[in-house]
């Protein structure tokens, strides 16, 4: 394509043709469209029916939910209608004895402050770019549980009015078990987790036949063993209340699984940690503690938070053996006569069930930000 | 012999890894002790700080420390037991239970003792975990697969309902199926009439019953042979095709011996099978099949819980096959249907199964729960009600944790055996 050639044949263009546009079928909405929704013709049939099933379900919960529900009234009988929605004036009107169960209205403030503290440690220990992770620990599984339970119980030097167990309830009571079964279980996790890895064999079987006792049986098995043989097993006259039965068997239960999760992270460091570590003349304790342990601990934070998320959930069992977590809260308030309408039941437990899902949807999103800030992208 | 001194060196050590200080100081100190144990016996360690020596030690301590605890609290037990005038023993197992379970697979009735209402809870409990653990893998596996979908609103659809009941307390749920839904279905006047004669109102689903003829049985026994068959015929198949590289139509063949052969039985035995149609006879439906809505209840709940986290495993499984498996299959020209059943699939398993296997024993133990919306299973009728009957709370709980860990055990155990048959074999 030389100049003399270009100006000898006139019908030789002299510059480029522009590019023509991609075919509108390819590019934009519609060509992305047809990528990811009508690419063949079963997908387009699946498309068609998922669209109309989302619609289905939107319409419905909106119309239970929004345009049918009844916003206003002071008891059941303004949602005894036909074809009523939710029945919101129950949440509003009960929404205190959702929260906190029976405990005095003038105290709320007590357990509001024990939440707020713990939210604020728990922030400090879950950002992994805020130092001091050491110290925030400690007072997070050690000065916390002693402070809020003075916070929150009273009574004794605290001056504060005594609430007994019994008017605990709500959200108050399902985080309190949740917490709990968290803190107390974890060092008991890691020992059991310890002494599944130990050499001495009958260490070895002791820790494997309780991990494996507690992991073979359902939770509410656990809470009916706590609640009905606990005080059987203790010396007469010991009272025993109900949550602490409760506490004592969601943590036994619990402290098996954190073993198990704690068991992986340690298998999942290299021979050559604890070879190093023998190497240096550490004795066993100073070995795990300053080597073994914490590479152990940070690999297993999305395996911690995943056990907590379903211990969150199984808080709600607790119900079953006669406490008034949120659960309860809601199912107690569908009984009452004051509050008895055909919806009632499926307003409180949508209402719960939102609330169950925003903690294990944010629980369960961290564990998968952990996760991949932990992954270094190599494995073994 | 680990005092806080060299601990606390060996911690400023770690921190400050530059500070040549610290190492040498560790280093120095356990030199001194070292030697000084040495010093006497220059030959061999002292007892104390012999390996062997010591794992003796910590172990007779924590046997100790065991047997007392299992002392201290049977003497409790024994004590509390004779104070409060609780019987001990399994004898109450003869006893007549003299309560109703609303339902049952066997006879049951008021004069039945103990050992049947264990055997009645058992039987419950199995029969919601078989049907659960069938239609949970069904619609994880679908979930699981639509989340990858290449369809953008199917992917999308599966994961928002994954996340929906994932999140959400499996008892929460239950209520809301039992409580929320099926107790709010018209009374037994207004049932919907479903096609095929189905019936559903409050008290649950009415389904016609099978009404088979006593020479039925050689239609089951052909069943069987047939399955049998099958199962022979696809492994003459595989061989087959490891041998010449070409397939008989196996499934076919199968197909249509198990119907042919069963259906030729059945017309030639003469074998009837009739349908008893429910019929709304006073206040209640008679004849047919009546599934409680506890029961309904019960299994949607646990299947739906189950299916979502059975979805996230089976995606997991997928996604952790390498896209050049996926991609050689293509290359071979394998049609899309080929490469999922013949490359993917079968590499997927290995990493499905274990987590497949725990979720199976957490739908079998979570249906446990149903002693909350009083579905009769194992915990409701034997840890609950017989429990309040006799009072025996050790045995009764004990019995039943054994039970529940029976099953756990059996199930990892073949769980296990399977896992290693379909290990991969690397040549």
């Amino acid at each position: 394509m030389t100049d003399t050639k270009q100006g000898s044949v006139a019908f030789v263009r002299s510059e480029m043709v522009p590019d023509a546009p991609p075919p509108t079928s390819t590019q934009g909405v519609i060509g992305w469209l047809r990528v990811n929704m009508f690419s063949s013709i079963g997908n387009s049939i699946l498309t068609l029916l998922s669209l109309y099933v989302i619609y289905v379900a939107i319409s419905g919960v909106y119309a239970f939910t929004v345009t049918n529900a009844i916003w206003e009234g002071t008891g059941g009988a303004a949602c005894r209608v036909e074809n009523v929605g939710a029945c919101w004036p129950y949440i509003g009107n009960r929404l205190t004895f959702f929260i906190y169960g029976f405990y005095p209205d003038t105290e709320y403030w007590r357990p509001n402050l024990a939440f707020a503290i713990g939210g604020v440690l728990l922030f400090l220990l879950a950002t992994p770019q805020i130092p001091g992770k050491v110290i925030t620990g400690a007072l997070f599984l050690i000065v916390y549980p002693v402070v809020t339970y003075f916070l929150i119980y009273g009574g004794s030097f605290t001056g504060l009015l005594q609430v007994p167990t019994e008017k605990w309830g709500g959200l108050m009571l399902t985080l309190v078990v949740a917490v709990t079964g968290i803190v107390a279980s974890f060092p008991i996790g890691v020992v059991l987790a310890l002494g599944r890895r130990s050499k001495m064999p009958l260490v070895r079987s002791v820790c494997v036949v309780f991990i494996e006792l507690w992991r073979g049986v359902p939770l509410i098995t656990v809470l009916f063993m706590a609640s009905v043989m606990l005080p059987l097993f203790l010396p007469e006259g010991t009272n025993f209340d109900k949550l602490m039965r409760a506490l004592v068997g969601v943590t036994l239960f619990t402290a098996a699984y954190t073993a198990e999760v704690v068991r992986g992270g340690l298998q999942a460091i290299p021979k050559g940690q604890f070879e190093a570590a023998d190497a240096l003349g550490l004795n066993y304790f100073q070995a795990t503690m300053l080597i073994t342990l914490p590479q152990a601990l940070k690999i297993v934070i999305p395996g911690i938070v995943n056990n907590s998320i379903s211990l969150f959930k199984d808080t709600t069992l607790v119900s079953i053996v006669g406490l008034v977590d949120l659960l309860g809260a809601v199912r107690a308030g569908t009984a009452t006569g004051t509050w008895s309408a055909p919806t009632i039941p499926v307003t409180g437990y949508l209402f719960a069930a939102a609330v169950f899902w925003v903690f294990s949807f944010a629980m369960s999103r961290y564990s998968q930000y952990m996760e991949r800030r932990l992954d270094t992208g190599h494995k073994s | 012999m680990a005092s806080g001194v060299p601990l606390q060196k060996t911690k400023t050590a770690v921190k400050r890894i530059s500070s040549e200080e610290g190492w040498l100081n560790m280093a120095s100190e356990n030199e001194s002790s070292g030697s000084k144990a040495v010093s006497d016996a220059p030959a061999k360690a002292s007892l104390v700080n012999d390996p062997r020596v010591r794992a003796i030690f910590y172990q007779a301590l924590l046997l100790a420390g065991v047997v007392w605890f299992f002392i201290y609290i049977f003497g409790n037990l024994n004590a509390n037991r004779a104070s409060q005038n609780i019987r001990t023993g399994f004898d109450f197992f003869g006893n007549t239970s003299s309560f109703d379970i609303g339902f049952t697979l066997i006879d049951y009735d008021r004069s039945s003792t103990f050992l049947d209402v264990l055997i009645v809870g058992f039987l419950n409990t199995m029969l919601v975990a078989v049907i659960g653990i069938i239609l949970a893998t069904i619609l994880g596996f679908a979930l699981g697969i639509a989340r990858l979908s290449s369809n953008w609103i199917v992917a999308r659809l599966a994961t928002i309902l994954v996340e929906t009941f994932r999140n959400i307390p499996l008892l929460l749920q239950m209520f809301f199926w039992y409580f929320g839904v099926l107790k709010l279905m018209p009374g037994v006047k207004q049932s919907l009439e479903l096609p095929l004669f189905i019936v559903f109102n409050n008290r649950g689903i009415v389904t016609p019953a099978p009404i088979l003829s006593d020479n039925f049985n050689t239609v089951w026994i052909a069943l069987l042979i047939t399955i049998v068959a099958a199962f022979f015929v696809t492994r003459w198949a595989n061989a087959r095709q490891d041998a010449t590289g070409i397939r008989p139509p196996a499934a076919r063949i199968n197909a249509a011996m198990i119907i042919g052969v069963t259906g030729a039985v059945w017309l030639i035995s003469g074998a009837s099978l009739n349908w008893s149609i429910p019929v709304l006879i006073g206040f209640n439906y008679q004849n047919g099949i009546h599934i409680p809505p506890e029961f309904l209840a019960l299994l949607w709940a646990l299947t739906i819980y189950t299916a979502v986290f059975i979805a996230e495993i089976v995606r997991a499984g997928i996604l952790a096959v390498p896209t050049g498996q996926s991609e050689a299959a293509k290359s071979l020209g394998l049609k899309e249907g080929d490469r999922l059943r013949q490359v993917i699939i079968p590499q997927a398993l290995r990493v499905i199964v274990p987590p497949l296997t725990s979720q199976y024993l957490n739908l079998t133990k979570n249906s446990s729960l149903a002693v909350a919306i009083g579905y009769p299973e194992l915990v409701s009728v034997f840890m609950g009600t017989s429990l309040n009957q006799t009072g025996q709370a050790v045995e009764v709980v004990a019995v039943t944790m054994l039970i529940y860990l029976t099953l756990s055990l059996t199930t990892s155990a073949f769980m296990n055996w399977y896992n290693a048959r379909i290990a991969l074999t690397e040549r």
